[in-house]
């Protein structure tokens, strides 16, 4: 199916055009009605703890319990970065992410690019030992790869968390990419190279800008992947001058400050103040999103 | 073939499978060096005692004749495990099925609604746990405050053992049900032709039938995968109950994942941990190949007679 027959089902997805004429007003305000209902379970946890975040510790614990604030306290947030170094991990985090980000992206592609469009001996055998690997829990590879870390002299720095995403960036991602660029012509690739480009150059100047959606799909994978990672720098990372906001957001949990054990708003700050640079992440690219899994065949 | 590769001939079909081994070799040598190598070195360690700090002492099988018939842990953990997967699997996939059904609706803000059920799922666990923390905290949560409000005492939810996995299975949901799984199941309502529906329609099906005859069916692909990597997730169950309650209490929430984390990094057991892995990756596996068994006889794949 070519791209642009692809790009009118997402347009219009069959299915509402005639459910529109059918359904009765009725049922399109049940529909309606669920939809907000289950929207606002989802992120009432977030509602009630932004509302937590911003009160007084006296109010925290009445009952019955507010929902909101009798006085706005932002200066919450600014005490919560002063009881622990929240800004270093957020940076911490920040600069793990877009390395480790940078290094899934630019592999994935390589390699997805290899699998798509080169012939070669063994192709098929390799890309169903790929797709194995998603099946392979990552617990029994974790020891080992500690030990290598560890004999390299790797522990508590970030190379054990970076490195591993410059080799392939991972089978999903490799896969995902992979869909995408089987969908997209190779009559386009033929004509460039006629023309005497060099493969490298038919990947970066024709198929990478023609796959933003499945470039942005990954981004939003990786980004996610990264700054959410918990295990990864519990095991490797022991000093908290290197922590991430994951793992210092953990420790967080049972630092005691001046006034006893850490009061709840400062951990509603927290978990906010981390919550944040995902969702803009997500909402700058997610207008690819859905195209980007539609596109590339991931139905199962 | 292009007639440009034709007119090169087998030096360039040479020159080109060269290549192709180029772009994958990220790949190649990420995976004999961080899959391949890593599930070798642990199939040994499994076989040995080691603390990290002496070269591994070799133990045959005891390591695996421990876990089996001397870890009454080990039968908890693994009990754990399947209560949440058998709970966690089926919820998250019926939720997740239900809010594409609804999202695949034409409603005003579906973008909007789309979003806010993502959302969770893009949540850093660590956060998503302290929020929920502090909902089912027994004494000045919102969800027993508001119990309250209604005459209904809350249990104290992650204290109790009996609570304590329902609750980290609501978390689980939570942070799931609008989430890949449901994106899956989108997609794949976006790809069912309308021309079922309209003769379903024509025969006079019932909305409830042609969900039954036509949705289900032309979904089995995508519940099959979904079903595949809901089980396998269930079953990696980790830092929930790491940040929430570590175990406790009474080892209620002492999952398969936890307790080989345990052994392998506080207790330093690698020896032990790594037969833990093996028998986990044995185990994922079994399972994996019990699902493909059974999914020939419900999935439906286009262009397959079915009988």
């Amino acid at each position: 199916m070519s791209i642009h027959a692809q790009g009118q089902i997402l347009a219009a997805p069959p299915g509402l055009l005639a459910s529109r004429a059918t359904r009765s007003f009725a049922s399109k305000v049940l529909f309606y009605l669920l939809a907000v209902v289950l929207g606002l379970l989802f992120v009432a946890p977030f509602l009630f703890a932004i509302s937590t975040s911003l009160k007084e510790p006296a109010e925290i614990y009445r009952f019955p319990p507010q929902w909101l604030p009798s006085h706005i306290l932002w200066q919450n947030y600014a005490e919560t970065w002063t009881l622990v170094p929240f800004w270093r991990w957020v940076l911490n985090s920040g600069l793990v992410t877009a390395v480790t980000m940078a290094g899934q992206i630019c592999s994935a592609t390589v390699v997805a690019y290899g699998f798509a469009r080169f012939d070669f001996k063994g192709r098929g055998v390799l890309f169903v030992i790929l797709l194995g690997t998603m099946i392979v829990p990552s617990e029994v590879t974790i020891i080992p790869q500690f030990l290598l870390f560890k004999g390299l002299g790797w522990l508590n720095t970030y190379l054990p968390l970076i490195v591993p995403s410059y080799f392939g960036g991972g089978a999903f991602t490799i896969f995902l990419l992979r869909q995408f660029f089987l969908t997209l012509p190779r009559d386009l690739d033929d004509a460039a190279e006629i023309d005497g480009a060099s493969t490298l150059r038919v990947l970066v100047e024709i198929l990478v800008p023609l796959s933003k959606p499945a470039l942005a799909t990954i981004a939003i994978f990786a980004f996610v992947g990264s700054w959410n990672d918990f295990f990864g720098p519990l095991i490797y990372l022991n000093t908290e001058d290197l922590f991430t906001v994951a793992l210092g957001l953990y420790f967080f949990k049972s630092l005691p400050t001046d006034s006893g054990p850490v009061l709840v708003q400062f951990l509603m700050a927290a978990a906010i103040m981390m919550t944040l640079p995902v969702i803009v992440v997500f909402f700058s690219l997610q207008r690819y999103f859905m195209q980007g899994i539609v596109m590339s065949g991931i139905k199962g | 073939m292009s007639a440009h590769a034709v007119a090169r001939g087998g030096s360039l079909h040479r020159r080109r499978a060269l290549l192709g081994y180029l772009y994958i070799s990220p790949w190649l040598l990420g995976f004999i060096i961080f899959t391949a190598g890593p599930i070798i070195a642990s199939a040994y360690l499994s076989l040995t005692e080691y603390a990290a700090v002496r070269p591994p002492h070799f133990v045959g099988l005891a390591n695996y004749d421990r876990a089996l018939f001397g870890d009454d842990v080990f039968w908890k953990t693994l009990y754990n495990t399947v209560y949440y997967a058998v709970i966690f699997v089926p919820l998250g996939i019926a939720g997740s099925l239900a809010a594409a059904l609804l999202l695949n609706q034409r409603i005003r803000g579906q973008p909007l609604f789309r979003t806010l059920f993502y959302i969770p799922s893009i949540t850093p666990t660590v956060a998503a746990t302290f929020l929920w923390l502090w909902i089912l905290s027994p004494e000045f949560g919102p969800l027993n405050s508001t119990l309250a409000l209604l005459g209904v005492q809350g249990p104290p939810w992650l204290g109790s053992p009996l609570w304590s996995k329902p609750s980290l299975i609501l978390m689980g949901l939570w942070g799931a049900v609008g989430g890949g799984t449901m994106i899956v199941f989108l997609a794949s309502l976006q790809g069912v032709p309308q021309e079922l529906y309209d003769a379903a329609g024509i025969d006079g099906a019932t909305s409830w039938q042609k969900f039954v005859g036509v949705t289900f069916p032309m979904l089995s692909p995508a519940t099959f995968f979904n079903l595949v990597v809901g089980l396998i997730a269930a079953f990696r169950v980790f830092t929930t109950a790491y940040v929430a309650t570590g175990g406790g209490p009474d080892y209620s929430t002492m999952f398969y994942v936890l307790y080989l984390y345990n052994n392998a990094f506080p207790y330093l057991q690698m020896g032990y941990a790594s037969a833990l892995a093996w028998l986990f990756m044995a185990l994922v596996l079994v399972l994996v190949v019990i699902q493909v068994r059974i999914a020939t006889t419900w999935v439906y794949y286009e262009g397959e007679a079915r009988s």
